[in-house]
């Protein structure tokens, strides 16, 4: 049997894990990252890359079928238009081969070496990994477990046939009549947004009392709004009884209900993928479904150190990355510590969400005056020439040195000031500081500046 | 021309007289403002009444030796102008005072006719040891921090941020801060809402583990005058006086592993109702032991008159720090006491002069010094000769030193003993002498209690 030897063995090349060995490559570190599929995880090749993707085609084909249904604002007529969901889908994995392709260049540019494999743990510091070659051993010095999630099963609607995850959405040929959505958080209703404007009938069912719980009522308004308008019905507190003959049995207050679905889309949650590589051999403790992890993402055995979705929530693309950078340079000899001020989440509804840091409800519970400051787009010129005055951008502060606690908006193309949100937290900013910022005119991005002022008490546009 | 009436001032807490104990001034002196007019001594110390005024002594209101209430009239000058009727500036607290010394009382009284109704007015006050600078006398607080206090400013025990705050800064701070190995909870912020700067890291960097200069700090160019008044001018004075002595200071360690083993075990199985034991009353006996063969250590030298004076009893002084200074309470008699009764009048006296209360009999007679600097000791000290003796016994700190002994090192109680002596009166040879004897009988701490 084939054996290697490396400073730092990756298992999993998401985005966590690819980024954690190119940032060790760089370091200079001898560094291999085995994985099953193709580079990007979750992420690049069935998460956030090719939802976004599926999204754009969605909202493009909307638009066009407004206009087609004359109901364009700004005077364009078009004829009905047509979508070759097969061609989209070719698009999508286009993006997707060039990003893996991406990756796989870095990786090789940073001399990583790739093990493509399941990778199962011997001990701490042995991996075999099962190639199309045959068995490989790889030994080494630290090791990365970056696994990564994956969609939870229901066990009355397991995976198959016409019960889909996102990853089967995400390459559906033809846009399905009906479509079912259980489970009513960010991926279920991204998607089903996105079905809704590519002219499926969608139902989503979830058994909490309404859409987006982790967000407040304020945030989710226009989101739901949107849903209703797009024809989407939303079924709170309803649970999912199982499959009937091509139905989805249904039952909320205690009457059973059949829903007609061509597909029925699950998305009530990610699991951490903590089977199928060998966790039983080396025995990490736990933190209930995760790896626990401390400041320095090290698990409780030495040299083996796990990051991304396997070790906790949020369970995003970009934290696994900060965690992953941080580890390789740790395993450099550098002394870090995972001392994030704010991971910003966004929800690509339709219009989007972006949070970061505190909202009011958990501002509140740390028993400080706060100020709270919200700016509507409906006042903000750019929200109206993209005909997007949903939403507002709300900051919450401390009242006593107007430090700005946390950011969360609601909006039309929110999403790409995620990063000015999570600086603005970052470098530990003041209401002041947003406000003396000359915010460009005319964007969206002015209504953060205005929303500083608010809270201060002298908006100028509201 | 008026007349102005100075009284014994309060000379400190619970001092309701005080002995005249020398005039500066007789009757027809001219005297200025400050220049000294009379000692008085307390139970406590002497202290020296300053003129408050400038004129010409008029008449003295007491004997040496006599004992003079507190604010009775003592002096009276004639004064230029009006006399006394606004009396003088006030005057600060001198450093004796207590809190409990109104305000009021520093200011000088009045009296309008030359001895008419004395009793009727406030008391004077007229020590001003503690001089503002005449340039800015009113702007300078007295407890202003000077330069020198500063460091007692560090937060040793203080925190940058109250409780619960975490620390704010941006993340190349806290890149910067996390490779140079500075946990940024010790670091203040100058920064909006206590932001952590690199400003702050540089200065955490350069000044260590203290807060960074606050806003408003400022250059602090003030110099205080203190007078030297009272017992700290009687200790410069007889210090002065010492120094002229040509010192040999002669260092031994002493092993008291022995004798610390005997203290523990005398302190373990002591009655309730004797005193708790120090090293000091093993010491006086050690002494009394060694100058039995050398009595001539146990001396005054009055050079002045060229003679020496050897005492037949122990008398043997123990420095003794007070907040008003050093004060040497004394051990009379040590030859003539045993152990515990040393320990009790060691114990009685050391209490007597913290609390001020030691009466001038108990601060004075001594034949032979003991200084001690206890926790503080150090390793080596030069003492001076308490004036007029020929010795003093210095007390270093006890530290447990590897000692070799012939086969192995082994951990030992070790103490050194600085002892200076008259050069002019006793030579280096007999000091050492002495010295080992002290050594010896402190090392076999049995041979300080046997007889013969």
């Amino acid at each position: 049997m084939k054996e290697i030897s490396c400073k730092l063995l990756v298992i999993g090349a998401g985005p966590g894990g690819y980024v954690c060995a190119i940032r060790a490559g760089q370091l200079g570190i001898d560094t291999v990252i085995v994985e099953a599929n193709k580079p990007g995880g979750t992420c690049l090749n069935i998460g956030c890359i090719p939802s976004k993707a599926l999204i754009h085609a969605a909202d493009e084909f909307a638009m066009a079928a407004e206009m087609a249904a004359g109901h364009s604002p700004v005077g364009i007529s078009v004829s009905k238009p047509e979508i070759d969901l097969a061609k989209t889908v070719a698009w999508k994995n286009q993006i997707v081969g060039r990003l893996n392709l991406g990756v796989s260049g870095l990786l090789k540019k940073a001399q990583v070496k790739s093990v493509q494999g399941t990778a199962r743990f011997r001990d701490g510091r042995t991996v075999e990994v099962d190639t199309e070659t045959g068995p490989q051993v790889i030994r080494a010095e630290n090791v990365v477990i970056a696994t990564g999630s994956v969609p939870v099963e229901l066990p009355d609607l397991p995976f198959g046939g016409d019960v889909i995850s996102s990853t089967e959405a995400l390459s559906l040929t033809k846009v399905p009549e009906t479509l079912a959505i259980v489970g009513g958080g960010y991926i279920g209703l991204e998607l089903g947004t996105a079905f809704a404007k590519l002219g499926s009938q969608v139902t989503v069912v979830d058994v909490a009392p309404r859409i987006l719980p982790q967000y407040d009522a304020e945030l989710t308004k226009p989101v739901a709004a949107r849903l209703e308008a797009l024809g989407v019905t939303v079924m709170t507190e309803t649970k999912v009884k199982g499959l009937k003959s091509g139905t989805v049995l249904v039952e909320a207050n205690g009457a059973e209900q059949q829903l007609n679905a061509e597909k029925v889309l699950l998305t009530v949650g990610r699991r951490p993928l903590t089977s199928g590589w060998g966790l039983d051999e080396i025995d990490l403790d736990m933190d209930g479904r995760f790896i626990r992890i401390d400041e320095k993402c090290r698990t409780s055995m030495r040299g083996v150190y796990a990051i991304g979705d396997v070790t906790g929530e949020p369970m995003l693309a970009h934290r696994a990355m900060a965690q992953g950078e941080m580890v390789a340079e740790i395993v450099a000899g550098h002394d870090r510590v995972f001392d994030k001020m704010a991971i910003p989440a966004i929800c690509f509804t339709d219009p989007e969400i972006v949070t970061v840091g505190l909202s009011p409800e958990e501002a509140k519970k740390t028993g400080r005056e706060l100020r709270i400051g919200i700016f509507p787009f409906k006042a903000n010129g750019r929200a109206m020439t993209i005909a997007g005055e949903d939403g507002f951008v709300r900051v919450v502060a401390r009242a006593d040195n107007n430090l700005v606690l946390g950011i969360q908006a609601v909006g039309q193309g929110i999403s790409e000031m995620a990063s000015a949100f999570s600086l603005t937290l970052e470098m530990g900013a003041r209401l002041e500081d947003i406000a003396g910022t000359i915010h460009a005119h005319p964007t969206q991005g002015e209504a953060i500046q205005e929303a500083a002022l608010k809270a201060l008490g002298h908006a100028i546009h509201i | 021309m008026g007349e102005y009436a100075i009284k014994l001032p309060d000379v400190g807490e619970g001092v309701a007289e005080a002995e005249l104990v020398e005039w500066n001034v007789k009757v027809g002196d001219v005297v200025r403002e400050d220049d000294v007019l009379a000692a008085v001594m307390t139970d406590k110390a002497t202290v020296e009444i300053p003129s408050p005024v400038e004129g010409t002594i008029a008449w003295l209101g007491a004997e040496v030796g006599e004992t003079v209430a507190v604010g009775t009239t003592i002096v009276k000058v004639d004064v230029q102008g009006e006399g006394n009727v606004t009396g003088s500036a006030v005057t600060p607290e001198p450093r004796k005072a207590e809190s409990d010394e109104a305000a009021g009382k520093a200011e000088a009284a009045a009296e309008g006719e030359a001895a008419g109704k004395p009793q009727k007015e406030e008391p004077a006050r007229q020590e001003p040891n503690r001089q503002a600078p005449t340039s800015s006398a009113p702007a300078v607080p007295a407890a202003r921090p000077t330069p020198g206090t500063a460091p007692a400013r560090r937060f040793s025990s203080g925190v940058p941020r109250p409780e619960g705050e975490k620390p704010l800064a941006s993340p190349a701070v806290r890149l910067r801060a996390r490779e140079a190995g500075i946990d940024l909870r010790r670091v203040p912020g100058s920064g909006p809402a206590g932001r952590i700067t690199h400003e702050d890291i540089d200065a955490f960097l350069r000044e260590g583990d203290r807060p960074a200069a606050g806003k408003g700090r400022v250059a602090d160019t003030s110099v205080q005058e203190i007078r030297v008044v009272g017992l700290r001018r009687r200790i410069s004075e007889r210090m002065t006086t010492a120094n002229r002595i040509p010192h040999i200071t002669y260092v031994e360690e002493v092993d008291v592993t022995a004798l610390e083993e005997l203290r523990a075990k005398l302190n373990t199985g002591k009655r309730a109702d004797q005193p708790r034991l120090t090293m000091l009353p093993f010491l006086m006996l050690a002494l009394v032991r060694a100058i039995a063969d050398q009595p001539h250590l146990n001396a005054h030298f009055d050079d002045e008159a060229g003679i020496i004076r050897q005492h037949g009893g122990v008398h043997v002084g123990m420095a003794a720090q007070t907040a008003s200074g050093l004060v040497v309470p004394v051990v009379r008699h040590a030859e003539a006491r045993d152990l515990w009764d040393c320990a009790a009048e060691v114990n009685r006296l050391a209490e007597a002069a913290r609390a001020g209360t030691a009466s001038r009999d108990e601060l004075t007679g001594s034949t032979i010094t003991i200084t001690s600097l206890g926790a503080l000791g150090g390793v080596v000290t030069t003492p001076i000769i308490n004036y007029p003796e020929v010795a003093i016994v210095g007390v270093n700190k006890i530290m447990t030193r590897p000692v070799w002994d012939g086969g192995t090192f082994v951990p030992r109680k070790m103490m050194n003993l600085s002892s200076s002596f008259d050069h002019r009166v006793i030579d280096g040879w007999d000091a050492a002498v002495f010295v080992q004897r002290i050594k010896a009988l402190i090392e076999t701490p049995a041979t300080i209690f046997m007889e013969g």
